[in-house]
């Protein structure tokens, strides 16, 4: 066995940080988040706290090159608790200077005092989701904010010193149009962020969307319709012709960016490096172990931090493949023939046979400087593409 | 074992229209008779297969014997064999009741006579048998005891006045019936000493013991060690065990002499070499003649079964030869479609039998099937006098070979409260059917008399019946014969690539219907691909239908959040199952359920 060989030059390890709460839960959101009293949220950073010192002892050789806080909404808590959380993440894991260091935020939650308190703590990017420049369609999604309180806090956010800044957008509304989301585009392109992230809305189940629009949804005419089909694929390749010519570049399926403003953290996931998630119901990836933290709140507050883990699987070579690949392909790049060689000592064509041959041959798939990747065509389909890549 | 006297056996059977209570009457019997305390009776014992359970009727004749102390003071043994109400299922009752002497007719006390009453008892009485009436379910409000005895002799013509008032659910009068068996069903006859003579009335598949005979003894003895011979397959060995049937056991005894009803086992592995309806005889002293058996049955409505894994065809092969042991009735030989690989074009008595047989081939035999649209047979009179017996729409000549084309028609009667005679006529009327006449059997009943194709109640005719009756009405039928018609091959071409398995035979006048339906429900079953599939319904060269399946042209899972990948691989995983669950047809991928939706065009 070839163990390890050349499987890192150094030993990366990226940070993600889970706030559970929100002020409402938005109607289209699964996540893990919900409404708190006070109370839970301080209980919350205690046992947080306790988390990161106890992973903090475990990965002492590792560098930590980014930290992401996500939610729910990071910025419900405090300025002061935010920065007490990064400054201990800073002061017990190795964290390297120049690393991203990034908080999510709603555009409701964000004044000017706690975006400069936020910025002087250490946090030094912002990913703010906006979703539509439309009031009638944030309210219709459930969003607590307006379009005027996010342009106030986008400006905020500069004036602060973030000089790298996301923007989340949303196409496939109820009651947007083409005409409305390319507005948004506009509107979000004229405030020169470095990146957006442009996601298709998905009726999960489990939401308030899901009982309005979902698959056993009662027809009710008080709530606006989903664009059609066609109107829905007009969205969808207007993000991609209105960005690029923009001057962003997509980079990821629904991720686009100036030139390397890409987000690492992120990026880390499609490439399988070592991620540790703290906090509830996080994820971790760590030399091909994955896990999870609980995701009930009880059990995250009472359970000692080495036993809320949970669905701990060590992954088998062949999983390590699969993910290898269908992780992989979600970047625009592709994959590193060469990569999967050196990491599994065989070929994608050897694993793989005739299927990189099949989709190369119906336009779904290219190869590009020894990488596999997806075509635009291919995008708009990858689901059916990457299945192909499990056993 | 003690010399068993004839006069004291009573072979029998118990014969009524589905629903009658004829099963929970069997089970009266067993548990009055002893053979089962009523704890450990479970309820339907004789319906032992889950299928039957579940759908409450019996499909497969069974039997059992208990003894019976009678008010006489002597114990008599009774047999009791079990019968299959549906029309598909006659065959069965047919075997069952050549192993009879007498049968019981079970009528529902409110519902009276009901189509398959008649074709149950007609069949009875062409058998020979004694048959005495029974008046059940006497509990309901509705019951009308007088009316029905009055029916049955007037209808039937066989006296009712003191037929036995029951309730086999409640356990009410069963003692009359009881005896009413010692009365009225005649003893056996035949001799022990005579050379062996016993019929062949099922016979079933034991891993450990081989084939086992279920037999009536007409003449002769037969005990471990004889050396048996069935006189149509000329198979000839030695008996491992004979015994007698408990109530869903084997019990042996040593041995079986003219009159009784009981089992052989022969480590007979060839489940061939033991056909239904054939005589066993003793080798070395044998009868002279057979016994006369079973008119043989034909198939009436075929399709094709596929395994969903091509690799599971041995299987297939496996669990219809065991199958046809237990159910002569079924039929089948091998076929390929491009379609759908290697299978068998299977013959079966009606839908329900096909529908059962799948059912038990997926359940029993743990297999995945492909089932095509069901078909009649054909025949086809070709330019040049051949005729050709078409049970596979694929195979029907090229139209300039065809002089014509004759279906099989079925004499129906059809029992319906008279309210609801109007919308049954109109049903007929949409099945092409030939209107021979009404009878009324009494102010509010009457009895249709229809010539039906029999293609167009193959499908869901039952159904639409019980629809539009909401319940009341009842049908029968049987085989008229052939005629000639005006028929068409309907073909299905998806991405311009006929289907094989997708074909099938209908009458010209309805051949633009069924093509509009066919194109508009695989639309709904082919999941949509890279490119746009048209889907085509033609006869000859003429496209008469057609739908689109529009081009896929999303399929993105957008977010995968904090690095959570499990929901993603999830949902991966489920479209790669999905995707083994197709059959690859040019390069289209249609799901197996498309297959057999056919079956289902008329339900909406």
């Amino acid at each position: 066995m070839e163990e390890k060989k050349g499987c890192r030059e150094q030993r990366q390890l990226s940070i993600y940080v889970h706030i559970p709460f929100c002020r409402q839960k938005c109607y289209y959101c699964d996540f893990l988040s919900a409404r708190v009293q006070e109370q839970t949220k301080k209980d919350y950073l205690i046992k947080l706290k306790e988390e990161i010192r106890c992973a903090a002892d475990k990965y002492q050789d590792e560098i930590a090159d980014t930290v992401f806080f996500g939610g729910g909404t990071p910025t419900l808590l405090q300025a002061e608790e935010l920065s007490d959380l990064l400054y201990l993440i800073k002061t017990s894991f190795h964290v390297t200077e120049n690393a991203e260091i990034t908080i999510e935020a709603n555009p409701g939650t964000i004044s000017r005092e706690k975006l400069n308190h936020l910025r002087q703590a250490g946090f030094n990017r912002l990913s703010i989701g906006l979703q539509s420049t439309n009031d009638r369609e944030l309210k219709e999604l459930g969003r607590i904010h307006t379009y005027d309180e996010f342009v106030e806090g986008y400006h905020a956010a500069r004036t602060a010193g973030f000089d790298n800044v996301n923007v989340d957008v949303m196409s496939a509304l109820p009651g947007q149009t083409s005409d409305s989301y390319c507005d948004t585009l506009m509107k979000v392109l004229a405030l020169h962020p470095e990146h957006i992230s442009a996601y298709s809305l998905i009726i999960e189940e489990g939401t308030l969307f899901w009982d309005r629009y979902g698959d056993n949804a009662k027809v009710l005419e008080k709530y606006p319709a989903l664009p059609t089909e066609e109107e829905e694929r007009k969205m969808y390749q207007m993000t991609d012709t209105i960005l690029e010519k923009a001057g962003y570049h997509r980079y990821e399926i629904s991720n686009y960016a100036l030139k390397d403003k890409e987000c690492k953290h992120n990026n880390g996931y499609w490439e399988r490096k070592n991620y540790i998630g703290l906090g509830l119901g996080a994820s971790s990836l760590y030399e091909n172990t994955r896990w999870k933290n609980t995701d009930t709140m009880e059990a995250y507050l009472t359970l000692a931090t080495e036993q809320f883990v949970c669905d701990k699987t060590v992954l088998k070579k062949e999983e390590q493949m699969e993910e290898f690949m269908f992780l992989g392909l979600r970047l625009t790049q592709g994959v590193s023939m060469e990569k999967f060689q050196t990491e599994f000592g065989r070929t994608i064509q050897e694993v793989y046979p005739g299927i990189v041959e099949k989709y190369i041959g119906n336009g779904l798939l290219n190869v590009q400087n020894e990488r596999i990747l997806l075509s635009k065509k291919g995008i708009d389909v990858s689901n059916l593409v990457m299945s192909e890549f499990l056993f | 074992m003690a010399h068993i006297d004839k006069s004291k056996i009573r072979n029998f059977c118990i014969v009524a229209h589905i629903d009658h209570g004829k099963s929970t009457l069997a089970d009266r019997i067993i548990e009055k008779t002893g053979l089962l305390t009523s704890r450990e009776m479970q309820a339907q014992v004789l319906d032992n297969m889950d299928l039957e359970r579940e759908r409450g009727i019996t499909i497969k004749a069974q039997s059992v014997r208990t003894v019976y102390k009678a008010k006489d003071g002597e114990e008599y043994i009774f047999n009791l064999i079990d019968t299959p109400g549906h029309v598909d299922f006659n065959y069965e009752v047919s075997r069952s009741l050549a192993a009879c002497d007498g049968a019981i007719l079970v009528v529902d006390a409110a519902q009276g006579i009901e189509a398959q009453t008649l074709a149950n008892v007609y069949l009875a009485l062409d058998h020979n048998l004694d048959v005495f009436p029974v008046i059940n379910k006497i509990d309901l409000p509705s019951a009308e005891p007088d009316r029905v005895k009055e029916e049955i002799e007037d209808v039937i013509g066989i006296e009712a006045h003191d037929a036995p008032l029951i309730s086999a659910k409640n356990g009410l009068g069963i003692e009359d019936v009881l005896e009413a068996i010692v009365a009225k069903i005649p003893a056996p006859g035949g001799s022990d000493d005579n050379p062996l003579q016993a019929l062949i009335f099922d016979s079933i598949y034991d891993s450990y013991k081989g084939v086992i005979i279920f037999c009536r003894i007409m003449e002769g003895t037969v005990r471990k060690g004889t050396k048996i011979k069935m006189m149509a397959t000329g198979a000839t060995a030695d008996v491992v065990e004979a015994g007698y049937f408990g109530a869903g056991q084997f019990i042996p005894c040593e041995e079986l002499s003219a009159g009784m009803v009981g089992y052989l086992t022969a480590s007979i592995k060839n489940v061939k070499d033991t056909a239904v309806g054939d005589t066993v005889t003793d080798a070395d002293r044998p009868c002279k003649d057979p016994l006369p058996g079973y008119k043989k049955v034909n198939s009436m409505v075929y399709c094709g079964m596929y395994p969903a894994d091509g690799a599971k065809y041995p299987d297939l092969r496996d669990a219809l030869e065991k199958l046809q042991l237990n159910d002569a009735s079924l039929n089948y030989e091998p076929e390929t479609s491009v379609a759908l690989g290697f299978g068998y074009r299977c013959g079966f008595l009606g839908l329900l039998h096909l529908e059962i047989i799948q059912e038990r081939l997926e359940r029993e035999y743990n297999l995945d099937l492909v089932t095509t649209a069901p078909s009649v047979i054909y025949k086809v009179h070709k330019n040049n006098g051949d005729v050709i017996e078409l049970t596979n729409p694929t195979n029907l000549p090229d139209p300039s070979e065809i002089e014509y084309m004759e279906e099989p028609i079925v004499s129906a009667e059809i029992m319906v409260t008279t309210e609801y005679i109007g919308s049954i006529m109109e049903l007929c009327q949409e099945r092409r059917g030939v209107y021979l006449g009404m009878e009324y059997m009494e102010a509010t009943r009457a009895t249709l008399r229809y010539e039906l194709p029999l293609n167009e109640i193959i499908y869901d005719f039952f159904d639409a019946l019980k629809s539009r009756s909401k319940g009341y009405a009842s049908f029968d039928y049987s085989i008229k014969g052939y005629s000639r018609s005006d028929l068409v091959k309907l073909d299905i071409l998806i991405n311009r690539e006929e289907v094989d398995a997708l074909s099938f035979i209908v009458h010209k006048d309805t051949s633009y219907e069924r093509g509009r339906k066919m194109c508009e429900k695989l639309k709904d079953e082919i999941p949509r691909q890279l490119f746009e599939i048209p889907i085509q319904a033609a006869v000859g060269s003429k496209v008469i239908a057609r739908e689109t399946v529009k081009a896929m042209r999303k399929d993105v899972l957008a977010k995968c959040y904090g690095g959570d990948i499990t929901r993603k691989k999830k949902l991966l995983e489920k479209q790669k199952e999905g995707k083994k669950r197709m059959r690859q047809v040019g390069n289209v991928e249609i799901p197996q359920k498309a297959f057999m939706s056919v079956l289902k065009l008329d339900s909406d």
